[in-house]
């Protein structure tokens, strides 16, 4: 078997058990359905009563920005699943089988799609009953969702490299806040960039939770009014978006795989 | 007779703590080798390099005729791996756990589902095969981790403290298992703590202590070395503590141990019960009261006092491999403390 071939099949058979765990911890699930709700309902009417957004109403304008969150927010969940294995014993079984060495990262995070699907799905839902609405074709809806699972699968390759590297789930879940918070408020998720002053608007600009936002927007048609973006990267949302994500990728797979196997050697 | 393990001169260090000083190992293929020494002698670190887990900073390993740094991969195919802490998913079940260790030995399906039923059978855990893990007691889950170490058939089987911390009847069936095994013609490595399972157990007798090796041989040889059984008296009164003691040097081999607070003297001898008999009659002329009396097999302590000058128990004390700087080793840590 091909080295790629192995990883995929072996991330396979670890992807399997870890969803193995969602049906013997049911409780997981009911946490991963109900945030996403809380989420939509606390932004669709906290903000919703108090943010004015030319041409659209708020619910369309944030709904982008809720999933956005949500799923890098998920994300913290790969790096706290990594941990988690790196301090019991599976992880010596694993490494002592003739296993990809990429495997359980494989595995991990390719289970976190299915959770990250999960509570799109229900978002959507959610968004759907206080008047969320898709003005595009299903194709253009498909690519933002795809979007999105990239996106989220993306940032997970970060957040398990964040948990190996402290191998301790409390350090993971604060360590990753303090990465989530400022990409996910100091974008365009809430706030138009616009209405930001100087510096922070060049960084929500950039920022790539921004363009995927912007990018998902427009596939659902819920940008509204607002005069074109001057930013490159909100130009081309979709295009900065996967060079992102492609950069993510190529970044953080070797430097997780190659993590995983300096923090198991301990 | 080909030799199935063997490694030369093998050095690990943990910052500034050696926990490998220079280990020679050589173990035949079908024999059972037991791995002597209290923790942080070094035993786990040996497991780990041997096993792929570890990379070790001097020394060559070979492991089924293959060098372990240079093809980890193919010795992680010929080997079978049960650690100190039961390695399986606790929320997956016994049958969970058995066919996914298959699937990443590349059995394929049939075969991974095949040979998971077999195991659990074997290891009495079929009535359990279809709960969680979670659910097991102490015993199962180590019986279910051997039971996945030993998926693939493997050439070469590692255990590493496989009964630490098993009630008595766990111990013994576990010793049955491995028994049977080692008739069927396995080529084992096990650490233990334990004298009495590296006797029943093993063909041959690496003690170590502070990552070398001290003494090499079989139960029996390690034993006369050791001198042999124990006579162990404790006196009524304390004022009879040094009559006792020249009393107990008559018939000992080496020197007599002298606990005064508990008024309690121990002397290696060779001879049983004779010796037990002679002693009683010494103490019964020179008219010492005795409030206990026995003879007992040397435990690990006897083996390290002969061999070493200290205990098994002042050994431990001294910086655990485990402990040197990792975060991901507090389970072995506690285990160490303990």
């Amino acid at each position: 078997m091909s080295g790629l071939a192995l990883a995929l099949a072996d991330g396979a058979v670890v992807a399997k058990r870890n969803l193995i765990k969602i049906r013997r911890v049911p409780e997981l699930l009911v946490w991963t359905t109900m945030s996403p709700i809380m989420f939509v309902l606390l932004f669709g009417y906290v903000f919703g009563s108090s943010i004015d957004v030319p041409g659209t109403s708020y619910r369309e304008f944030f709904i982008a920005g809720v999933f956005a969150q949500t799923v890098v927010f998920g994300a913290s969940g790969t790096g706290v699943g990594m941990a988690e294995d790196m301090t019991k014993g599976i992880v010596d079984r694993f490494r002592s089988l003739p296993m990809a060495r990429s495997a359980v990262l494989v595995g991990r995070t390719g289970s976190d799609i299915l959770y990250n699907s999960i509570s799109i799905f229900v978002m959507s839902v959610t968004g759907l009953i206080v008047g969320w609405r898709i003005h595009t074709s299903v194709l253009d809806a498909a690519t933002g969702f795809l979007l999105l699972l990239a996106f989220a699968y993306a940032i997970s390759w970060i957040m398990a490299y964040v948990g190996l590297k402290v191998a301790s789930v409390e350090v993971v879940q604060n360590a990753s806040f303090m990465f989530i918070f400022p990409m996910t408020f100091i974008s365009n998720a809430f706030v138009p960039s616009q209405s930001l002053p100087g510096p922070l608007k060049a960084f929500s600009e950039w920022n790539p939770v921004s363009s995927v936002v912007q990018a998902v927007r427009e596939a659902f048609g819920n940008t509204g009014d607002f005069p074109p973006a001057e930013a490159w990267s909100l130009g081309h949302p979709l295009l900065y978006s996967l060079i992102w994500i492609g950069l993510i990728l190529a970044v953080f797979i070797p430097l997780s795989v190659r993590q995983y196997n300096k923090a198991a050697m301990r | 007779m080909t030799d199935m393990i063997r490694t030369e001169g093998l050095v690990k260090r943990y910052g500034k703590v050696v926990a490998l000083d220079g280990l020679d190992l050589v173990v035949p293929k079908g024999t059972v080798l037991g791995l002597l020494g209290p923790n942080g002698a070094g035993k786990t670190t040996a497991v780990r390099i041997l096993t792929t887990l570890l990379d070790a900073d001097e020394g060559t390993v070979e492991v089924a005729g293959l060098d372990v740094r240079r093809e980890p991969d193919k010795v992680r195919e010929r080997i079978g791996l049960s650690g100190q802490n039961a390695a399986v998913d606790e929320y997956l079940t016994g049958y969970e756990n058995l066919d996914m260790v298959g699937r990443l030995y590349h059995l394929g399906k049939t075969k991974s589902q095949q040979r998971a039923r077999e195991l659990l059978d074997r290891f009495d855990l079929d009535e359990a095969a279809d709960r969680p893990a979670k659910t097991y007691s102490g015993g199962m889950r180590r019986r279910l981790d051997l039971a996945a170490a030993l998926v693939a058939d493997p050439e070469v089987l590692f255990l590493d403290e496989p009964t630490t911390g098993l009630d008595p009847r766990s111990r013994a069936q576990m010793w049955e298992t491995i028994q049977s095994m080692a008739r069927g013609g396995s080529t084992v490595l096990l650490t233990t703590q334990y004298m009495e399972e590296a006797d029943r157990l093993a063909d041959d007798i690496v003690v170590i202590d502070q990552g070398r090796m001290i003494a090499h041989g079989t139960a029996d040889e390690l034993k006369t070395q050791t001198g042999g059984e124990r006579v162990e008296v404790v006196l009524a009164d304390s004022a009879d503590l040094s009559p006792a003691q020249t009393i107990l040097t008559g018939v000992a081999v080496g020197d007599v141990q002298v606990d005064e607070q508990t008024r309690r003297l121990t002397a290696a001898v060779i001879g049983g019960v004779d010796v037990l008999r002679e002693v009683l009659q010494r103490f019964g002329d020179a008219n010492i009261a005795l409030v206990d009396v026995g003879l007992r097999r040397p435990t690990l302590d006897d083996v390290f006092l002969t061999l070493t000058g200290h205990t098994a128990d002042e050994v431990s004390e001294s910086p655990d491999e485990s402990s040197a700087g990792s975060d991901r080793g507090k389970s072995r840590q506690k285990e160490a403390v303990r």
